[in-house]
């Protein structure tokens, strides 16, 4: 089978529980969305894993280039300033 | 005449019998499906109907009052003994034979559970109310799957056009009634099969029809798979694969 007959590349995100934000948990292969949560539901979920599934076209992602990595980040590095980890944060806050 | 408890026997190793067979054949793709993300969920939905196999068979063999376990039942009967559904036991062919029979049987099983939920006796009720969820799940899969596959391309249509033909002369054994199904029915412990069949036509003829397949046009229904009179021969193969390691090394676990 040539690539072009292949279903597209999704990628996969689980929200672990009510409050928490989506996060990737990896890829896998459908011809459509629906597919793609039922596929993501019987690969990833199957350990009781999440309450809510997103899925994302591969292709619709736009990504960093890894040889931007100076330029794009390391002058963030010597700004120690912008670290909030000067204040005390209250227990009753919960996770941030 | 068949004593209330024989009845229930029957009936719950009808039960027991169709998610252990239909499960066995299912886990049969594992390693081997189609597709990566297909072959999983098929084991997923394998891994299910052993699940509610383990629920109906331990019930059953409760009421059967022998000191027998779920795993006896499953593990130490003959195929004559085995009291599923002749569609469950035939080889599994190629994929698309297996998700039309998948189908097929989904959609009794969803009406089916359904009216079971509010069966006179608790425990069928609680063990129906949980395979429910599954069966939902299994049968929004495999209609699905049929309909994409049916609409597809030509040579997926011819597939699932064939599929259609071959499972259809063992589907209607599903609303053959007999004694069994007389006095569970008269108990309140279910309803008569054969009140769930326009449910059933229902759906599948939109199925099909949406899935731009040909319902197949006969009634006539192969027979003996759920009274245990005449299963085919397959089923005496797959019990021989399935049960080696307990006849090899009786009482084995791990």
């Amino acid at each position: 089978m040539s690539a072009s007959n292949e279903w597209p590349l999704w990628e996969i995100f689980i929200r672990g529980q009510h409050g928490m934000s989506h996060r990737h948990v990896g890829s896998l292969h459908a011809p459509d969305a629906e597919r793609a949560i039922k596929n993501a539901r019987d690969v990833y979920t199957r350990r009781n894993e999440g309450v809510s599934l997103w899925v994302v076209e591969a292709k619709h992602i736009s990504a960093s280039s890894p040889s931007d990595k100076g330029p794009l980040y390391d002058p963030a590095k010597d700004k120690i300033y912008r670290h909030p980890t000067f204040y005390d944060i209250p227990d009753e806050v919960g996770k941030m | 005449m068949m004593t209330a408890n024989e009845a229930l026997f029957q009936f719950l190793l009808r039960q027991g019998d169709n998610a252990l067979v239909l499960g066995h054949r299912t886990s049969q793709w594992c390693g081997v499906g189609p597709v990566l993300e297909e072959d999983i969920a098929l084991a997923n939905t394998a891994l299910d109907l052993i699940g509610q196999t383990q629920l109906w068979l331990a019930y059953a063999a409760e009421v059967q009052g022998e000191g027998k376990s779920a795993n006896d039942l499953a593990f130490l009967r003959d195929a004559y003994d085995f009291r599923n559904l002749l569609l469950l036991e035939v080889p599994n062919g190629n994929f698309g034979q297996a998700i039309m029979r998948q189908c097929l049987f989904d959609a009794f099983q969803v009406p089916w559970l359904t009216e079971l939920q509010t069966s006179s006796n608790q425990q069928v009720a609680d063990i129906s109310a949980k395979s429910l969820k599954e069966a939902l799940y299994h049968w929004e899969r495999s209609s699905e799957t049929v309909i994409s596959l049916g609409d597809g391309t030509e040579e997926s249509h011819a597939y699932m056009q064939a599929a259609v033909d071959f499972c259809w002369p063992y589907a209607g054994e599903m609303f053959c009634d007999d004694a069994v199904d007389e006095a569970i029915n008269t108990a309140g412990i279910a309803p008569l099969p054969s009140s769930i069949r326009q449910t059933w036509i229902d759906q599948v003829e939109s199925v099909l029809s949406e899935a731009t397949l040909t319902k197949p046009n006969s009634d006539f229904a192969q027979r003996g798979g759920r009274d245990g009179i005449r299963h085919t021969e397959h089923l005496g193969h797959m019990l021989a694969t399935m049960q080696v390691l307990q006849r090899s090394f009786p009482g084995a676990t791990w």
